[in-house]
């Protein structure tokens, strides 16, 4: 069957033809027709937000927290600019989203029209993968390639460029099931003679260890139930990426916590002193990996990812396995159960003797406070008051992030949503706006910084505008407190601009914005500013008046090996070394 | 360097497990990539090289399916083989290219390169630049009383002999169209 349509009215059939139901926009000229269409219909929601910044980390929030992928409308020039930050973001992290971008019509491209801009140009090396669409014809087909590509394999953002001409002309509707997506099909499959091999080398581990990353988050649910049942059935510890938290319960007995910069010590150790590191859908990125050639020297490592760019790219792998992480780990079980669910018991348990060592030393253990709030204090009071809800967590970027990362427990995939790769300030705010849409009866907390926050606070507009009860946790240490850390470790503690002298005053602005909020500062009320926040029936600014000079500790300090960590301020001097002090 | 007893390159077919990974010596591969002929596929190979900090010596490309909408992309490129490596898992991964093949590891190749040579001068030297001419099987296709303009097919290494020896000869200017290469045999 073949339909004749607009190719604005073909934008909001392939959308509802792909499953969407929202979409995070900002009209503009060069958008009009599109919004006319979504004006005549009420199977999308559109969510107005405030910056087209803010629609594309909501977009990744829906589909963080979906597994969906996430859906954004903006206008020429400006409006795809604006969307840059957010796609690069979600390129770093790998997360499914379809940006739709207007274009001036195809007669002005190249003559620097009114909010002309080289869209594709701009956002080539930040998508996957993006169109400009010149012919009516082939709108509809190119809108379901971007989901398909978005989707497929290793996730990412798409881009498609629509010129407003292009919107207005009539054209051949084709829906999904004609459009050609054959030609993109990624690799799912391990090789089974290496998975095999992954099962021999199981079968003999002394000093094993699970190090899983966003990509079982990203291959599926099933995914993370196959490693829970392959972590419980071999006894082996793992520990996990920033982006992977969830796939593996917080509360299993196996978890031996976040590994990285800022990892527990615990987790460091055990990848530093393995013999075998099966590295699940993560990258082997920077802040895992510490100093290279220090890194992990005793292990065979084994690499199962869709992505075969990833492997080698940074630390060469003895076994690499190119597949999807729920294909690759299905055939592993049956493989090793098959073979007989051997393991070497004796050493694996000597193993975890030694990890129990490493995890007595408490290395989050903080100074307590009866004056002032230590963020580590707000941290575990909010996870004591929130963790048996039905909980989504966003958050900024910077320590509190990091204090985010260790002191809440994730039990469920798609239950955290932070900027890992890019590290992009402001990205909590509107992920939790995008989080909550998909999730509206749920609890939805934005763990923030102040400064991290103030970058995309116009979205709080948002949130009033579509009663979106987001609550906004504000760690208000009136710093940029990882820039503040790192200037007091490198820097000779000289502290350029990395503190705040006029923050707005959190509870007039929440007012300002239409919604309630609260300062807190005395850590006896803490739990009860907690509770107002939770109980309140509306978004929530709640500004958390914490220790304003703490650092976030264990910390691997640049250009160090994962054995060689700090462990609170006793351990600061002269950590990092010049060569360290130019890495990131 | 591993604990534990593995068979290298139990899983991968690549030729890349013959060589070590870790090795700092610095390789020239000849890759050639099948791609859809759209619009921006040629920015986005180059653009994936200059925005990953990789090489490229000589880069090639024109469609060689005109029904099929193909175009035949092959660049010279120079890296550790690490980097070689993720040059062809990079390009692998952009969704308008079909095929990679390095033609350097996957067996004999057969490579040319066409190059213009405008060559001006009188007397012994514009001789002595057709009599070289002659040897490298160059052809003139300009020529006025004081200058030639040869065309030269071969391997980059015979045209960068050529214009060795042109140089001196009054050479002033060449156009050369970078490496075209297939593999030889039947497949």
């Amino acid at each position: 069957m073949t339909r004749q349509m607009t190719g604005a009215k073909m934008v909001v059939q392939a959308l509802k033809d792909q499953g969407v139901d929202t979409v995070f926009g900002y009209p503009g000229g060069a958008v009009l027709p599109i919004y006319d269409e979504i004006f005549q219909q009420n199977d999308i929601r559109h969510i107005l937000v405030r910056h087209e910044q803010g629609a594309v980390h909501a977009a990744e929030g829906y589909a963080r927290s979906t597994g969906k992928p996430g859906v954004a409308l903006v206008t020429s020039g400006p409006g795809a600019t604006n969307a840059v930050t957010g796609l690069t973001d979600a390129l770093l992290d790998s997360i499914p989203i379809v940006v739709l971008s207007g274009q001036v019509p195809t007669f002005m491209i190249g003559t620097d029209g009114f909010q002309e801009a080289d869209t594709v140009g701009i956002t080539r090396p930040c998508t996957k993968h993006n169109w400009l669409v010149r012919e009516t014809d082939k709108l509809a087909d190119t809108i379901h390639q971007a989901f398909h590509v978005s989707t497929s394999g290793r996730p990412g953002p798409t881009l498609v460029d629509i010129p407003k001409d292009v919107q207005f002309a009539n054209g051949t509707y084709v829906p999904p099931t004609k459009a050609a997506t054959a030609h993109y099909a990624p690799q799912m499959k391990g090789d089974m003679e290496a998975i095999t091999d992954l099962a021999e080398l199981i079968e003999t581990a002394k000093k094993p260890v699970f190090y899983t990353g966003g990509g079982v988050i990203n291959s599926g649910p099933a995914a993370s139930q196959l490693l829970r049942e392959l972590v419980e059935a071999t006894g082996f510890p793992i520990t996990s990426t920033l982006m992977g938290l969830g796939a593996y319960p917080a509360s299993g007995d196996k978890w031996i916590g976040m590994l990285g910069m800022h990892g527990l010590y615990e987790a460091n150790m055990a990848m530093h002193d393995c013999d075998l590191m099966i590295c699940v859908g993560a990258r082997f990125d920077d802040r895992i990996t510490g100093r290279l050639d220090a890194f992990s020297p005793g292990s065979t490592k084994v690499h199962i990812d869709i992505d075969p760019s990833s492997v080698n790219k940074v630390v060469p792998v003895d076994l690499p396995i190119i597949g999807d992480v729920g294909h690759v780990l299905e055939d592993l079980l049956r493989i090793w159960k098959t073979r007989g669910r051997k393991t070497d018991k004796a050493s694996v348990s000597a193993w975890w003797d030694e990890i129990k060592t490493w995890q007595a030393r408490d290395c989050l253990a903080y100074q307590g406070d009866d004056k002032v709030i230590q963020p580590q204090y707000a941290m575990e009071r909010l996870e004591a008051l929130t963790k048996d809800k039905d909980r989504y967590v966003t958050t900024e970027v910077g320590q509190h992030q990091m204090w985010a990362a260790q002191f809440l427990g994730f039990e469920d995939p798609g239950r955290w949503m932070t900027s890992g790769g890019l590290g992009t300030m402001g990205y909590g705010l509107p992920a939790s706006v995008g989080v909550q849409m998909a999730h509206p009866d749920s609890l939805v907390v934005n763990v923030a910084g102040d400064a991290s926050w103030l970058m995309n606070m116009q979205e709080m507009g948002t949130a009033v505008q579509f009663r979106l009860p987001v609550k906004q946790f504000i760690l208000n240490n009136e710093r940029l407190g990882m820039v503040r850390q790192w200037q007091e470790l490198l820097h000779g503690e000289r502290y350029s601009h990395s503190w705040s002298e006029s923050l707005p005053d959190f509870v007039k602005l929440a007012e300002a914005f239409g919604c309630k909020g609260r300062v807190v500062s005395d850590p006896a009320e803490l739990d009860d500013a907690i509770q107002e926040m939770l109980e309140y029936d509306g978004p929530f600014i709640l500004d958390v008046l914490v220790e304003k000079h703490a650092n976030c500790f264990p910390m691997i300090p640049s250009g160090e090996p994962h054995n060689n960590m700090l462990m609170g301020e006793a351990d600061t001097q002269g950590a990092i070394g010049s060569s360290g002090a130019t890495l990131v | 360097m591993s604990a534990l007893n593995l068979k290298k390159g139990s899983s991968r077919k690549s030729a890349y497990d013959l060589r070590d990974p870790n090795s700092e010596v610095i390789e020239t591969h000849t890759i050639a990539c099948v791609v859809d002929n759209e619009a921006g596929v040629l920015a986005r190979v180059i653009g994936l090289f200059s925005g990953r900090g990789y090489n490229i010596d000589s880069l090639t490309v024109a469609e060689i399916d005109h029904l099929g909408h193909r175009s035949r992309i092959t660049i010279v490129t120079t890296g550790t083989p690490a980097v070689i490596e993720q040059i062809k898992a990079q390009l692998g991964r952009i969704v308008p290219v079909h095929e990679v093949h390095d033609l350097t590891v996957e067996g004999r190749t057969v490579e040319r390169e066409l190059a213009l040579f405008k060559v001006a001068g009188t007397g012994d030297k514009r001789v002595e630049a057709l009599r070289l001419a002659d040897i490298f099987r160059a052809n003139v296709v300009d020529s006025t009383l004081e200058s030639f303009v040869f065309e030269i097919t071969g391997t980059p290494e015979k045209i960068e002999a050529f214009a060795e020896l042109m140089r001196p000869l009054g050479l002033v200017e060449v156009a050369r169209t970078g490496v075209a290469a297939l593999s030889r045999g039947e497949s």
